[in-house]
């Protein structure tokens, strides 16, 4: 029987031959990943279940990346990491990088990626939405609860129901004006936010293939923003040569076969797409920048596990150097590995930290920030009535802070560009 | 568990993501502590734009400032219910509060999944949209064996999409309890 790449992984998982999609299946569990704000809660609930002095199932096996709230005063986010702290040391857990150490790394999605996590062919859950990121190395990636976390903390299995697959082929060369941001909002635009709910997003075609990393994991954290159980593209040697750069650990590569069923297919050409954004309050709300050029913006943002990866920094390099930015605009590298990026990696001769710095942006610390607003004193968080520019992934009513903001969701040269002139701008006028 | 959920109902609309449920600023609260619990009943839906919240009128909280409890036990919400982040506090906020049971045309999966494996509130999905035929405030009846949901005020009874598989959980209580009942968890 034909599978899709989704359905060989869930097999292989299953201990099966084939799995039939609607099928509820149970899982081994290669890896599970938690951070600072659903970590406390799950081991809570593992200790509760499994009792006080329960092992968990491999601590091999679980990454606790603590990224949400980081860099801040409050003292309930303090304790949550103390929290982690206590059931890494109890458990003593290999895969624990704590705060305030130099073990700590930074964002969760774009982390496990540099500590060598993500192998393709695996099963990866994790207590973040956003864990589909990893599907862009060829491995079945997807966000779970704190219950469902606990019950894999204990046993190291999960029940799955088999998605349906849809399929998004993106033909042509990819334009330099164009991010893969582009191309995920675009889908967005047109299947909404629940158009692949409880479905497998993969994505196929050369300008997909012609992508670094950074931008394939791009593609695939924000299938979440369809509402999708896990987003994917199979391996090819780009994924094996960082594979191989990233862990020694061995592993499967899986294709869909060409006679595999799915639920839809969309085609694209690239060269007919142009660059777009995600309008306040819903990551669907699309409309190219150019029809929205000139919309008056007081901030802009270039992070998260979304936008926050080196790529995307040189990509917003490309347009701040030389140039003033109008707005206040924050750089938020994802991880400490992309914040000393920053400081090597140049764009005609400049390292990109000059550059931001030359242009008047600020560069704050490693972590997930006001991606989600946060509390109170979180770096970049929006204020009172904001309009932002954001290469993040949600632009939900109060998501950056403040419930009266409202927040464009750009590529990252759309937000460099926008934040250069103080309004919405397209790339293509800087390029 | 009781066969029967009778409440009044607060209405929704669409796309109720998880950060309009419990904000992220409030994600730092203990989900063990029962002191620090009381502020996720507090916070429930507090993420909502004011005229958004209690339909088809808007602007009625779903919990009265200044309390923890909710006067609401069934939420009604067209689709997509429960969008966004994986946060667990979501569905347990609602609970906190007081709601029980919600009713919407459909949902995020990792919400749905939260609901039904953490036991915290039962997630019905109707296929007819009922947002324009129930408002904030009516008197509803949920039958759990027969899967609908009559609106006390209009008498008029509407057939609920049924649990299908998870219905097993849901009696169960929760994931725990369930594969407790099933052996799953001896197995592993």
């Amino acid at each position: 029987m034909a599978q899709t790449i989704t359905q060989k992984i869930l097999s292989r998982a299953a201990n099966r031959k084939f799995v039939d999609t609607g099928e509820n299946v149970w899982l081994n569990v290669d890896i599970l990943l938690t951070h600072d704000v659903c970590g406390p809660p799950t081991f809570d609930i593992f200790k509760q279940e499994f009792g006080p002095d329960a092992k968990v199932w491999d601590p091999e096996k679980v990454v606790v990346l603590p990224d949400h709230y980081i860099f801040t005063a409050n003292e309930h986010a303090h304790r949550n990491i103390d929290l982690l702290r206590q059931f890494a040391s109890e458990q003593s857990l290999p895969n624990y990088y704590d705060v305030g150490t130099d073990r700590y790394k930074g964002v969760c999605h774009v982390a496990l990626a540099e500590e060598g996590f993500n192998i393709p062919g695996t099963v990866l859950f994790g207590t973040d939405s956003h864990t589909c990121t990893s599907g862009a190395f060829g491995m079945f990636g997807s966000g779970i609860g704190n219950t469902d976390a606990a019950f894999i903390l204990g046993t190291g299995k999960l029940w799955e129901k088999v998605p349906e697959s849809m399929k998004f082929i993106f033909e042509g060369d990819m334009p330099e004006y164009l991010c893969a941001k582009d191309l995920i909002l675009q889908i967005l635009g047109d299947i909404g936010t629940d158009g692949a709910t409880y479905r497998a997003m993969e994505f196929d075609g050369e300008a997909v293939y012609s992508l670094p990393v950074d931008e394939r994991m791009t593609l695939c954290n924000m299938a979440i923003e369809a509402g999708g159980m896990n987003g994917i593209i199979a391996a090819d040697a780009v994924t094996e040569a960082y594979v191989k750069a990233h862990s020694s650990k061995p592993y499967e590569i899986f294709q869909s076969d060409p006679d595999a069923d799915y639920h839809s297919v969309y085609r694209y050409n690239v060269r007919e797409l142009e660059p777009v954004v995600a309008k306040p309050h819903s990551p669907d709300n699309r409309a190219t920048v150019r029809s929205m050029q000139g919309t008056k913006i007081t901030k802009s943002y270039i992070g998260s596990c979304t936008g926050g990866k080196l790529t995307d920094f040189m990509l917003a390099a490309k347009i701040l150097k030389g140039k003033q930015v109008t707005v206040p605009t924050n750089i938020v590298p994802a991880t400490v590995l992309v914040a000393r990026a920053l400081e090597c990696e140049t764009w005609e001769g400049v390292t990109l930290k000059k550059i931001f710095e030359d242009a008047g942006c600020s560069i704050a610390l490693p972590s997930c920030a006001a991606c989600l607003g946060g509390p109170a004193d979180t770096v970049g968080r929006s204020a009172d009535q904001d309009v932002v520019v954001s290469t993040t992934n949600r632009n939900f009513p109060g998501r950056m802070g403040s419930k009266k903001a409202e927040v464009y969701l750009a590529s990252p040269l759309t937000a460099a560009a926008s934040a250069v002139t103080g309004k919405l701008t397209d790339p293509r006028e800087f390029l | 568990m009781d066969t029967i959920i009778q409440g009044k109902a607060y209405v929704l609309g669409k796309n109720i993501d998880t950060d309009q449920i419990i904000p992220a600023e409030h994600l730092v609260y203990s989900l063990s502590d029962p002191e620090e619990v009381k502020l996720y009943g507090k916070y429930a839906l507090s993420g909502v734009p004011p005229e958004q919240g209690g339909l088809p009128q808007g602007n009625i909280p779903f919990v009265t400032e200044g309390t923890f409890h909710s006067d609401y036990t069934i939420i009604v919400a067209g689709p997509n219910f429960g969008c966004g982040s994986s946060r667990e506090h979501a569905p347990f906020a609602l609970q906190v509060a007081g709601a029980k049971a919600i009713v919407a045309e459909s949902y995020a999966r990792i919400f749905y999944r939260n609901c039904v494996d953490g036991g915290f509130v039962i997630p019905y999905e109707t296929s007819v949209p009922l947002t324009g035929v129930i408002k904030t405030g009516d008197e509803l009846k949920i039958d759990i064996e027969a899967n609908t949901v009559t609106n006390l005020e209009t008498n008029i009874t509407f057939t609920l999409n049924p649990l299908g598989d998870v219905f097993s959980i849901v009696r169960a209580g929760g994931i725990f309890a369930y594969a407790r009942q099933e052996n799953l968890m001896a197995q592993s």
